[in-house]
């Protein structure tokens, strides 16, 4: 599904990520892993346009898409959340939501201005979309609450329903767990684990190792911006390079 | 459900609609409540402004820039229909077309280059576009009439009635200006200004929902030159004389202004904005004796308490009252 080869990203002089070579494979739940400052965020940057990679190839579907803006990846099915929330406080839930279903909008600002018929039509298609993927979150009863005064947890889950509601063929999570309790993190986890069942691809970048050894496929793990290890959850929590990259080396704590 | 909550549900779901007829009601009528020429030149005024707030509000609030120069569209606009008419002797209505397309090409010039940056670079852009324009209109004096204005300019006509006197004038005024707030709330409840809407709460969010940010921004900043243009177009045809003054850098600020006071991305506000400020130095002497600074003053206070703008900040503060209540009762 999405296959980086080589990918490089540098700030100034600064490497943020070298020689990243990764693949993402269609239908499965890939957790990209590491510890703090080791480039996750840079790299989903870089992939879903925000940032625009060095050197190296983004490949989605046999499509190149390093150095495409965002919205033109977003168009071609890579929705993704968030690490601090960037919902639109003043917005409804259901507004938010209904944001996810921007590409699917379709109309020119003069075709909306006009309000025609075929319009009005859709709108009312994508609010039914939009309540079914509040429903499979919980959110169907605080759909006109302005999403600023939700609870940390309820803003979390709209962001997922937001991602989720267009139905992309690539969903991005960064971090969908940071900040909740224990009993939210097993729901999150249970949802994912639905939405991997339902036949989604889904990229997870997370901090909760838990949550990762549980329910992902497939480990990816980042490190000072290389990829040192890649395998299953046990091979990957075996392997030496990772240990050290998470323990420290051990002649150095010694 | 009851028949009463079947009714208040209907209300709600066409309360855009509802507004819209009341207020077009209200308008057919007033004319014949009040037919004191002073008191409709006001509220013809009040027209004329709507229309460039509501462009430029669409612009400030939907996209999260500012344009101080929106003065110099409306009065390109003024002077493009005056010297079209006047001077080419052109038809006035195809004119106000030509012209609303030539001040479309400027700003997409000035957009199209200055947009590209992030940043407040468009407002510093459309300064200087102000400037220039109105040193124009005082300097050029073969073409515009320099600083003694254009006079002279043609009434409109539309099937046998010649819109010179302020009753049918505010018929005409109004007519374009409900068109407008028709255009425009459509455009806000749409998909499409849904996609403004993220454009002005995060531009990375909505970039990364699919909104194309660039190019909505340039847009939007088209039209709202348009808008303002056409409002010029008409204010030309209503007065039958424009003069330079009219479109300086002090009615670039009065039209942020209005915006301010009728609340970033509040189509309603718009017109209240516009409203409330042509009214006021008429209401109190010493706010016309001062309107600089009473505007001024306005400016800073609301957005030092209500950032969103006076009217879209007071409805905010009810919104998330009346949602913290439903909370607290809902869990209680």
């Amino acid at each position: 599904m999405l296959r980086l080869e080589k990918v490089g990203k540098f700030f100034g002089g600064l490497p943020a990520l070298q020689d990243v070579t990764m693949h993402v494979p269609t239908g499965r739940l890939t957790a990209l892993i590491g510890p703090n400052g080791a480039g996750k965020s840079t790299l989903i940057n870089c992939m879903t346009g925000v940032l625009s990679p060095t050197s190296g190839s983004i490949r989605f579907q046999d499509q190149e898409i390093a150095g495409l803006p965002a919205h033109r990846v977003t168009r071609l099915g890579i929705h993704r959340t968030f690490q601090n929330l960037r919902l639109f406080p003043r917005l409804s839930v259901l507004d938010n939501v209904l944001t996810g279903l921007t590409c699917e909008g379709g109309a020119s600002m003069f075709m909306a201005m006009l309000r025609l018929p075929y319009l009005r039509h859709r709108e009312r298609r994508l609010r039914l979309k939009a309540l079914e993927a509040m429903d499979q979150f919980g959110l169907a009863d605080k759909r006109n609450w302005p999403a600023g005064v939700l609870a940390y947890g309820d803003k979390k889950r709209v962001e997922l329903a937001r991602a989720i509601v267009g139905k992309p063929k690539l969903l991005l999570l960064d971090e969908p767990v940071a900040g909740l309790n224990a009993e939210e993190t097993a729901a999150v986890g249970e949802q994912l684990r639905n939405l991997r069942r339902a036949g989604h691809t889904i990229l997870l970048v997370e901090h909760d190792m838990d949550l990762v050894m549980n329910i992902a496929d497939l480990v990816v793990v980042l490190d000072s911006g290389r990829c040192i290890a890649t395998g299953t959850a046990d091979e990957v929590r075996r392997n030496p390079l990772v240990l050290e990259a998470y323990l420290g080396r051990m002649e150095a704590t010694a | 459900m009851t028949g009463r909550q079947d009714f208040l549900y209907y209300l709600t779901l066409h309360r855009t609609g509802l507004f819209v007829t009341l207020m077009a009601v209200a308008l057919v009528l007033f004319p014949l409540v009040e037919d004191n020429p002073y008191t409709l030149g006001l509220t013809n005024l009040i027209a004329v402004n709507a229309i460039v707030v509501l462009g430029l509000n669409l612009f400030i609030g939907y996209t999260g820039q500012i344009s101080l120069g929106h003065a110099a569209f409306f009065g390109l606009g003024a002077y493009g229909s005056a010297i079209a008419t006047v001077t080419f002797e052109l038809p006035s209505w195809p004119s106000m077309l030509l012209v609303a397309v030539l001040v479309a090409l400027v700003a997409l010039l000035v957009g199209a280059a200055v947009l590209r940056l992030s940043g407040h670079y468009l407002a510093m852009a459309t300064l200087g576009l102000n400037y220039v324009v109105h040193t124009v209109l005082l300097q050029w004096d073969e073409v515009t009439g320099g600083p003694s204005g254009f006079a002279g300019i043609p009434s409109l006509n539309l099937a046998g009635t010649t819109f010179d006197d302020p009753i049918s004038l505010h018929y005409l005024l109004w007519s374009f200006a409900m068109v407008c707030l028709l255009l425009c709330l459509n455009l806000v409840r749409s998909g499409v200004g849904r996609g403004l809407a993220a454009l002005a709460g995060d531009e990375t969010a909505a970039a990364s929902l699919g909104v194309d940010t660039r190019a909505a921004k340039v847009k939007v900043f088209v039209l709202s030159a348009v808008l303002a243009s056409l409002a010029g177009s008409l204010y030309a045809h209503c007065y039958q004389y424009v003069s330079p003054d009219t479109f300086g850098i002090f009615a670039s600020t009065d039209f942020v202004i209005m915006v301010v006071v009728g609340g970033m991305g509040s189509i309603w506000g718009s017109v209240f904005g516009a409203a409330f400020l042509t009214l006021m130095p008429e209401w109190v002497e010493f706010f016309n004796k001062y309107k600089d600074f009473v505007h001024g003053g306005i400016l800073v206070l609301v957005l030092m308490f209500l950032p969103q703008g006076l009217i879209t900040g007071l409805t905010d503060i009810i919104r998330v009252r009346l949602a913290l209540w439903r909370r607290d009762h809902a869990s209680a």
